[in-house]
């Protein structure tokens, strides 16, 4: 369901994650994501396009500052690869992919919201165009719920329960102007 | 104009409720989303908005880099049946259409109708409400007659795309030049286009003016008298038709015509043109209007050659300019599969789909 | 005795110089008496009320393609002057371009034959000037005369060798027959499909020049002089061809000429662009986007440009052009729904023609009684088809003439549409648009071959 900004005024609740809270969780994944890969080498985050781009560089920062070390940061975009292609069209016109040497490495996909998880499935299979990593793990800022295929997170920074008809929205700095994870109920079907 | 920068980023954004709009805004054109497409069909570049023009070379960047991935293949088109129906002979645009429909996951039927085997056309409509019957998504058609596409087009729910009609038009070889010289220049507004040779039978002339003067390149074209439409000249048309054709300057004197260009196109001369009286010889063609190193000193330092190919050498281009520094004709040829791709996906998913957006948008 | 009264009609009949409220009686297929209240004198006749219409003399139409021998599936005797009826005609001249074309007596005698058992109107043929229109011999002129040709011409192509046209004119002196040239050179069309200009530079079409038209027009008049013969051109088409036509007359050269409907209306916008399409109604251009490739308007001359348009409705009313002919030229969807390089040339026209022309008498620019004149004695007068025997009157009213009446509404709507055509040929530009003036009902020798629903009877 698409909502107006009408009905959004009417329900609108505060933010779920504010500003600091999103800085706290985005510490707190990188802290994880060394933790699990027992370190930083072979390590490349890839962001999906767009938001998980924009976490997946943040993330490569507190990961410098933590461990003094520059991590490969890459950017995939999945449009091509959607399974609803057909249906969604060239809603959003594809982004540029642009991804370092992902041979052998330690490759963590990084995206804002794991909600059906087929964006994942999509960037799995469009990773294959470009190598063949060691291992694929995944992190998320955020998991709401309601899969539709078999696949979960490694790392999640804040499980939010929703309705399915739910919007959740992740706003950053860099793309929306300010921080904030917000959910807009979805109208009909209670 | 790029898809990495516009306006659609809003910031200070106060409450919840105006973020997420301004949020569903951003997901619904993150970056120049490819909003501006309004074509069933792509039939010639007459009836193309600046801004449509500009979602099918943003496309084709993307495209591009798809290109050059390890593995260049995508699924965007699986499930798709493109079909190639070439009426005329083509190595280049037939494989280039191929490729690209193969790139995307599309299944590709290529066919080639001899043209002794049509019968007065009527098997034009045949073929193209057989082959839609067959599951044709798009038919791709190339076709010795100006407007054979448009027929087509009447007669069929499949999305045509004009692979070159007659001396009329095609639009794909022009989309691809515009990309090409949009690589180099970034932005065309104010650049000087120069196209030497047979304008009347070049359909690449007709389809390029189209494009080039709605992305504001200022265009010459160049050639002997007998190969000048009548009409093409704006003081050949009545006052309510001036705008019925692009703005352009004609000029007979190939110096002139390169003078201070940024680009010149040399278009391949057919050797029929002899023997029909519009030229005396392909010798005195040459003398007259080969674009040849010492004419291009005229042009802009940093100029560009161009070819839409295949190209005679020694007749319209010399051989040294056409393997030299500024010739880019190469590049036309490898940047053909990717304008190709983008047209291909454009017409069979369109820019906007159906398909509802709860919390999609690159989040699921 | 049958007997056939039109009252009240507004009877205008250009050639006798009558144009007022009258009846017209018809007696066994002639013209008995026409007057105020004449149709009240008569006891016993079938009659029609033609208060409100305007009643003339049936149409002569000097060009039509009938298709038939050779053609059955685009035309018929039967179905072309089923059209012609319909368009108000009841005297057509068929066109020999058949297969076998019309070039010898048996060929001509089994047109006239068919149009005496199927025919609805008159069918007056033409024959050819060369031996299978091939342009290299003469055909016998004397034995199609005699056959009962009342021209000789090798309409859709052009007599190319001047001096076989010579002598072609020179012969046809002999039997006094019109020459009707279809004036395009071969050589200068070479493979054009439409008027060569800035629509056909749009299209990637190649031309036809107007050039090609007026060299041969220029030719023919001066050959004309030379063997003081009748040189009539068909389908006048540029401002250029009125100009050497009216130059010709005024040097007292035997020159006649007829235009067509859709070249007196359209021009070569129709091709490539919507009705009305028109720049300056918007001022960027954008009603030319789009463009088409529209057979229904590919005819041989093409349609022209506005000027020549001008001219020719110019001189048409100055009667440097006497005529108006349609070129009826009917195809089957198979020779137009394809490519238009492939296409045949030509548009439906009979059943159009009042309509369409109507257009210039409410655009003030001809009047009606001129109007009916360039239908009627003007091309009778133009080939002096009432000096044949039995044809004494042909295009006029006056008493002993053929009982041939149109009866016409001049401001009645109506929207063209070919299905209803009795013509097979659906071919024409004019689908779906209103037309202004109808043909009400048509009567040919004193019957009645055509009427709109609502015509009294």
């Amino acid at each position: 369901m698409e909502h107006s900004a009408g009905d959004a005024v009417g329900t609108a609740p505060g933010p779920v994650l504010d500003a600091a809270g999103i800085r706290r969780t985005m510490q707190r994944l990188a802290h994880e994501i060394v933790e699990r890969n027992g370190g930083v080498e072979h390590l490349v985050l890839v962001g999906v396009q767009r938001r998980g781009v924009t976490l997946a560089t943040r993330l490569a920062g507190f990961i410098e500052e933590f461990e003094g070390a520059r991590v490969p940061v890459g950017r995939l975009d999945v449009t091509l690869h959607r399974d609803d292609l057909a249906s969604r069209g060239l809603r959003s016109s594809p982004q540029p992919s642009d991804l370092p040497d992902i041979e052998d490495q330690h490759l963590v996909l990084v995206d804002d919201v794991l909600f059906t998880g087929r964006t994942v499935r999509a960037a799995l299979d469009s990773l294959n165009d470009f190598g063949r990593p060691h291992l694929v793990r995944l992190a998320v800022l955020i998991d709401r719920g309601h899969r539709e295929l078999p696949i979960r997170a490694d790392i999640v920074g804040k499980n939010i329960p929703t309705m399915r008809t739910d919007q959740v929205q992740v706003l950053l700095e860099e793309d929306d102007g300010r921080d904030a994870v917000v959910v807009i109920p979805g109208g009909d079907r209670a | 104009m790029t898809t990495e920068t516009t306006g659609t980023r809003q910031a200070g954004v106060s409450d919840a409720a105006e973020a997420a709009t301004s949020a569903a805004n951003v997901q619904a054109a993150p970056g120049a989303a490819p909003s501006s497409w309004e074509h069933s069909h792509v039939l010639d570049l007459d009836d193309f908005t600046t801004d449509e023009i500009l979602t099918v070379l943003d496309l084709t960047d993307r495209m591009q880099e798809v290109l050059e991935r390890r593995i260049a293949r995508v699924p965007a088109l699986r499930g798709h049946t493109v079909v190639n129906l070439f009426y005329e002979p083509s190595t280049r645009t037939r494989a280039s259409f191929e490729l690209a429909g193969k790139v995307l996951g599309a299944d590709v039927i290529s066919l080639s109708v001899a043209t002794s085997a049509v019968q007065k056309g009527e098997s034009l409509i045949d073929t193209v409400r057989t082959l839609r019957a067959m599951g044709a998504d798009s038919i791709i058609i190339r076709h010795a007659s100006s407007g054979a596409p448009y027929l087509a087009a009447r007669h069929t729910n499949a999305s045509i795309v004009n692979a070159g009609d007659g001396a009329h038009a095609h639009p794909t070889q022009a989309l691809l030049d515009l990309y090409t010289m949009r690589s180099h220049f970034g932005d065309l507004t104010g650049k000087r286009v120069a196209m030497i040779g047979d304008i009347s039978h070049s359909r690449v002339a007709r389809s390029d003016l189209w494009g080039l003067t709605a992305l504001g390149a200022d265009v010459v074209v160049c050639g002997p008298p007998t190969l000048l439409p009548i009409g093409l000249d704006a003081s050949q048309r009545p006052d309510h038709a001036q705008q019925a054709l692009p703005p352009v300057q004609i000029e007979t004197d190939i110096d002139r015509a390169i003078e201070g260009a940024h680009v010149v196109m040399a278009l391949r001369l057919q050797s029929e043109r002899q023997q029909g009286g519009l030229l005396p010889s392909l010798h005195e063609y040459a003398l007259h209007y080969q674009v040849t190193a010492e004419r291009l000193a005229r042009a802009q330092p940093d100029h560009l050659l161009m070819h839409p190919g295949p190209k005679n050498e020694g007749v319209e281009i010399a051989r040294d300019v056409a393997a030299g520094q500024h010739s880019i004709i190469e590049q036309q040829v490898t940047n053909g599969v990717a304008v190709r791709m983008a047209l291909l996906s454009l017409l069979a998913l369109g820019a906007d789909g159906t398909g509802a957006a709860t919390g999609e948008g690159g989040a699921s | 005795m049958t007997t056939l009264a039109i009252h009240n009609g507004r009877v205008i009949d250009p050639a006798l110089g009558r144009d007022g409220v009258a009846d017209v009686v018809i007696v066994d297929g002639r013209v008995a008496r026409v007057g105020p209240g004449e149709g009240d004198a008569v006891v016993e006749a079938d009659r029609i009320d033609a208060t409100g219409l305007v009643v003339a003399p049936g149409f002569v139409d000097l060009h039509v393609h009938l298709r038939e021998p050779g053609f059955e599936y685009k035309e018929t005797i039967a179905t072309g002057t089923a059209a012609a009826a319909r368009g108000g005609f009841t005297t057509i001249c068929a066109m020999p371009n058949t297969d076998p074309p019309l070039d010898r007596r048996s060929a001509v005698e089994s047109v006239l034959r068919e149009a005496e058992s199927s025919g609805r109107v008159r069918v007056l043929p033409l024959g050819c000037i060369t031996s299978g229109r091939a342009g290299a011999e003469l055909a016998p002129a004397g034995e199609l005369a005699q056959a009962g040709v009342v021209g000789l011409t090798d309409d859709g192509d052009a007599v190319a060798d001047a001096r076989l046209m010579r002598h072609a004119l020179e012969y046809a002196t002999r039997f006094g027959l019109p020459i009707a040239q279809h004036c395009e050179d071969p050589a200068l069309v070479f493979e054009g499909h439409m008027h060569e200009g800035w629509v056909a530079a749009r299209l990637g079409l190649r031309g036809r020049p107007s050039s090609a038209e007026e060299t041969l027009v220029a030719r023919d008049i001066a050959l004309a002089e030379l063997a003081n013969a009748h040189l009539h051109i068909q389908h006048v088409s540029t401002a250029g061809s009125v100009a050497l036509i009216r130059a010709a007359r005024e040097r007292g050269a035997h020159v006649t000429a007829e235009v067509t409907p859709h070249h007196l209306t359209l021009t070569h916008e129709e091709v490539a662009f919507a009705p009305g399409a028109d720049g300056a109604s918007n001022g960027d251009g954008s009603a030319y986007r789009e463009i088409a490739y529209h057979t229904s308007a590919k005819v041989n001359p093409p349609l022209r440009e506005q000027h020549d348009v001008d001219a020719c409705v110019e001189a048409l009313r100055d009667g440097v052009i006497e005529a108006i002919a349609t070129d009826h030229a009917p195809h089957a969807v198979s020779d137009k729904e394809i490519e238009f390089d492939l296409a045949d040339a030509g548009i439906s026209g009979l059943e159009t023609a009042f309509g369409a022309t109507m257009s210039l008498v409410h655009e003030g620019r001809i009047s009606l009684p001129m109007l009916v004149e360039r239908l009627t004695s003007g091309p009778v007068g133009a080939w002096r088809l009432d000096q044949r025997p039995g044809l004494e009157g042909l295009g006029t009213l006056s008493p002993g003439a053929l009982g041939d009446v149109v009866l016409l509404d001049p401001d009645a709507e109506w929207i063209v549409d070919p299905d209803e055509f009795a013509s097979m040929g659906k071919n024409t530009p004019l689908a779906g648009r209103t037309l202004r003036g109808q043909v009400a009902a048509t009567v040919c020798e004193g019957r009645v071959v055509h009427a709109q629903a609502g015509v009294a009877i």
